[in-house]
């Protein structure tokens, strides 16, 4: 038994199931991200696990204990929200303390517990401040440490960094991460950000339309993808035209390739290959199994990595190399050739 | 400041731009503060002119002194009394889980009802409570609950306070409204995550934040009652003792012997509201030290 | 349990509001013995005085509405474009009239413009309407200073007075054609308010002695039994008409814009 399980959820509004089948375990200590677009369901699985939205059917277990039919207040959790959720008439310190006295929690015990919260996030003089006082990112610092204080079992995260300007929210991402680990709390983190799920995670649920389409570490979704939605939700596709020949092999513009591993599918199925921008290279790669012309059509400098966009067989390719100071970006038009390898190869079913 | 800066650029400028609000300052001054100015000063001078106290200490006479308490009282209390309805009202419709479509009526009629006060309002409600009007009839009738032999009377300072609601309720429903939509839903659902039951977030979260909102309310409620003359003027005619009415019959027809009275009459009144004002002020400052 | 009690607040507050709007209309229907009839009305609209006061007020109702928009928008405009150091002050002034009751405010009037004062108004009837007006537009001041400065705040003042001053307006032309239609619907509300409190305003008039239709009604009451619930139908009405208009040219503006 898991420390958060999650059976069969199902949760409708009227006639519009916005979560179906729902099933989820997630160990101790654990993170899990739920990923998808919006109304996918992934914000209201987490309202229901915070105890704001009641099951329509199925079961929430945390530690053993069936919290289903508990209310909110009930549960022993910790949440973050996306706006700034603070209460506004409150200092810092008393949103902090406000889980312990609620509690009745003894002053000396919470006004300890509170500067240790401040440390922990790292603004220990801020304890006298009102939230309007407070920057973006020190507001959900202290939503955080907020949420902690009371010890939760759990730890809930509802897009606390999308209200954040991009700079603070890879900070602030680093250190949530830094403090869970610390901790070994419990986390489930709702996003629609793909490079927050997968750079925080140990695990990620992909959802999309109330159905959990995948649940793996981020690796694994990101490079075995287990359904077309889950490949081309998370990161950048190409689609190439070409068929499967075999259990272990396929055909790219006419090249026989070698898969990575074996695909379990109906000869004469209709399939998509795929691959990402890193794994097709600019120029003839050494080893690579298939050496195509192609035409520059446009160049996208990032810093660190150069998109290119290449015509190769009649589509257009998505390509990344990383960038090198000797060697300049490709001019839009000019000739030239891509290579590529069948182990790379992502299958895509329907 | 100016001295130990070098002398750049336009030297003096007369502030023509003050001159955009002329029309808008001479008015108020006209039909405002100088009006006001004149109760004041009006209220310490004796009727040649000459300084004086007199005025002030002649307020102090039992017919007086009552006429304030009564006001005070019956401002204060249907202003409690308005906050409290209109609240639960407001609240009713904004998390009582009501239909949608109930809102919007609400808040025109409140528009309307506010509105609807002085001399039709005390027509509507002698034939509801009067006498002879419609509830009081019923009740009569249907039940043999006579009203009137239960010491209830439409005149009185009771009877008062239910028609003066019929414009404080909704004033309050009026600006309450906004302040509810403006508690956020995260604030509760914050607050139920950290283990606080409804009543401690409404003690601790929501009316420390309504409070501003609620004091202010109130103080515009008071003020609006302290004033109003035509409903009860309609409704009991020029002997009931009130400020507003012992004022008005003091102008049309100088009842206290001492027409400098009437100044010190109405200095009095702009004295209380003034207060409750600065009441108002002074708690708001207070309590809203987490406001920009 | 929440729901239920919620349903009951609304419907016992809804009883309150709603019984004395019944109580009326009933009365006003019962001139006639044992049934009802609507001889109330008859004799009220068959009343010379009626359709006088009433038209009285509603002229002053006009002037005071075209009293306050020249007064209002101008200010409101100046204080957002080029003194906003200006807003408290102008802000404070705007209140004032819902902190000193009206019938202090009109005390001074009489005392002040006596016939024998600088600015003999009460002197003439006429000079009493211009003042009586100028009651009326302060009575009006804190509502119509609000609406109009909220309008103003949905548009950038800066941008449209320097775009129509690059196109060589002036600044009557700037505030007639480019400010006002742009707050047509803020000012629309403030005149419509404006309406319902003139037309029942009792105590400015009544000491100033015109004939406005609040002291006639008043007289009314003190002197018949049946006319005056009638007369609190029609001013019911009124009022009611005045903030369904007020409801409609918001609305109205809405569904323009989101056409825009």
């Amino acid at each position: 038994m898991s420390f958060l399980n999650l059976s069969h959820l199902e949760k409708s509004f009227g006639a519009n199931r916005v979560v179906k089948d729902f099933n989820l375990a997630v160990e101790k200590g654990e993170f899990i991200s739920l990923l998808g677009p919006s109304g996918c369901g992934k914000t209201t699985v987490l309202r229901m696990v915070a105890g704001f939205e009641v099951p329509t059917s199925g079961g929430i277990v945390i530690d053993g204990q069936d919290v289903t039919g508990l209310k909110a207040n009930q549960r022993n959790i910790g949440m973050m929200f996306q706006a700034y959720a603070l209460f506004p008439n409150l200092t810092v310190a008393e949103n902090v303390a406000f889980g312990l006295k609620v509690k009745g929690v003894a002053k000396d015990r919470r006004d300890a517990r509170v500067a240790e919260m401040l440390r922990l996030i790292g603004l220990p003089e801020m304890g006298g401040r009102y939230p309007f006082q407070l920057s973006g990112g020190q507001q959900q610092r202290v939503a955080l440490a907020r949420a902690l204080a009371p010890s939760p079992r759990v730890l809930l995260l509802d897009e606390p960094l999308s209200a954040l300007d991009a700079k603070v929210r890879v900070s602030l991402r680093n250190e949530i991460r830094e403090i869970q680990r610390e901790l070994g709390i419990t986390t489930i983190f709702v996003t629609h950000d793909q490079e927050e799920a997968l750079s925080m995670s140990d695990r990620v649920v992909v959802m999309n339309g109330g159905i959990a389409e995948q649940v793996g570490a981020p690796f694994e979704v990101y490079n075995r993808p287990a359904t077309r939605f889950v490949a081309t939700f998370v990161g950048t596709l190409n689609i190439f035209d070409g068929k499967v020949t075999g259990p272990e092999t396929a055909e790219v513009a006419g090249v026989p390739v070698r898969l990575a591993e074996p695909v379990a599918v109906a000869q004469g199925a209709r399939l998509s290959l795929a691959l990402r921008p890193e794994a097709v290279h600019l120029g003839r790669k050494e080893g690579a199994e298939v050496v195509l012309p192609a035409v520059i059509q446009g160049v996208e400098f990032l810093g660190s990595i150069i998109r290119v966009r290449a015509e190769v067989a009649g589509s257009v390719v998505a390509l990344d190399t990383f960038n090198r100071s000797d060697a300049p970006p490709p001019a839009i038009g000019t000739q030239a050739e891509v290579s590529l390898s069948g182990r790379d190869l992502i299958v895509l079913q329907d | 400041m100016a001295d130990d800066r070098p002398a750049q650029g336009p030297r003096f400028r007369w502030p023509v731009e003050w001159l955009g609000i002329l029309p808008f300052a001479v008015f108020a001054v006209l039909f405002l503060i100088l009006p006001t100015m004149k109760i004041v000063v009006g209220a310490f001078q004796t009727p040649e002119g000459g300084f004086t106290f007199q005025n002030i200490i002649e307020l102090n006479t039992d017919s007086i002194r009552s006429a304030y308490w009564t006001s005070i009282k019956l401002s204060f209390v249907t202003a409690l009394l308005g906050c409290a309805v209109g609240f639960a009202m407001a609240a009713a419709v904004v998390f009582g889980g009501l239909p949608k479509g109930i809102r919007s009526p609400l808040l025109t009629f409140s528009g309307v009802a506010s509105n609807f006060a002085g001399v039709p309002l005390a027509f509507a409600f002698i034939a509801t409570l009067g006498p002879v009007g419609l509830v009081t009839v019923w009740l009569r009738t249907e039940f043999g609950i006579n009203l009137r032999a239960m010491g209830f009377n439409l005149l009185s300072f009771w009877g008062l306070v239910i028609t003066y609601l019929f414009f404080q309720i909704p004033l309050m429903i009026l600006i309450i409204t906004p302040a509810l939509d403006g508690l956020k839903r995260e604030w509760r659902e914050a607050a139920a995550v950290l283990g606080a039951t409804g009543v401690q977030y409404w003690r601790m979260v929501a009316l420390p934040i309504l409070f501003p909102s609620i004091l202010g309310t109130f103080a515009l409620l008071f003020a609006n009652a302290f004033g109003a003359v035509a409903t009860a003027f309609a409704l009991t005619g020029p002997q009931l003792n009130i400020v507003p009415i012992k004022l008005f019959a003091q102008i049309r027809g100088d009842v206290l012997g001492n027409p400098n009275l009437g100044y010190a009459l109405a200095f009095g009144m702009i004295v209380i509201t003034a207060a409750a004002n600065f009441l108002y002020i002074w708690l708001r400052v207070r309590s809203e030290r987490w406001l920009k | 349990m929440m729901r239920l009690v919620a349903w009951g607040t609304l419907v016992l507050g809804c009883l309150y509001f709603l019984l004395p709007l019944l109580g009326m209309t009933e009365f006003s229907l019962k001139m006639r013995r044992g049934e009802y009839s609507l001889d109330a009305y008859r004799v009220v609209f068959a009343d010379p005085r009626f359709w006088e006061t009433f038209g009285y007020s509603l002229a002053l109702s006009a002037a005071t509405i075209v009293v306050g928009v020249v007064l209002v928008v101008p200010t409101a405009y100046w204080v957002r474009l080029r003194l906003p150091q200006a807003r408290p002050f102008v802000e404070f002034v705007t209140l004032l009239p819902l902190v000193i009751p009206a019938i202090v405010i009109v005390f001074g009037y009489i005392r002040l413009y006596n016939t024998s004062s600088f600015l003999p108004l009460t002197g003439s009837a006429f000079g009493t309407d211009i003042l009586l007006t100028m009651g009326y537009a302060t009575l009006a001041l804190p509502y119509m200073y609000r609406s109009v400065d909220t309008g103003l705040r949905t548009i950038d003042v800066g941008v449209l007075t320097e775009a129509a001053q690059s196109l060589g307006a002036g600044w009557f032309t700037i505030l007639a054609r480019i400010i006002l239609p742009n707050v047509m619907v803020a000012v629309l509300s403030g005149a419509f308010l404006t309406l319902a409190i003139v037309m029942g305003e009792f105590t400015m008039a009544a000491l100033l002695n015109r004939p406005a239709f609040g002291p006639y009604m008043q007289l009314l009451g003190a002197n018949r039994a049946y006319e005056p619930p009638a007369l609190a139908v029609i001013a019911f009405a009124i009022t009611w008409g005045c903030m369904g208009l007020m409801q409609l040219v918001t609305r109205f503006a809405k569904h323009e814009r989101a056409k825009a």
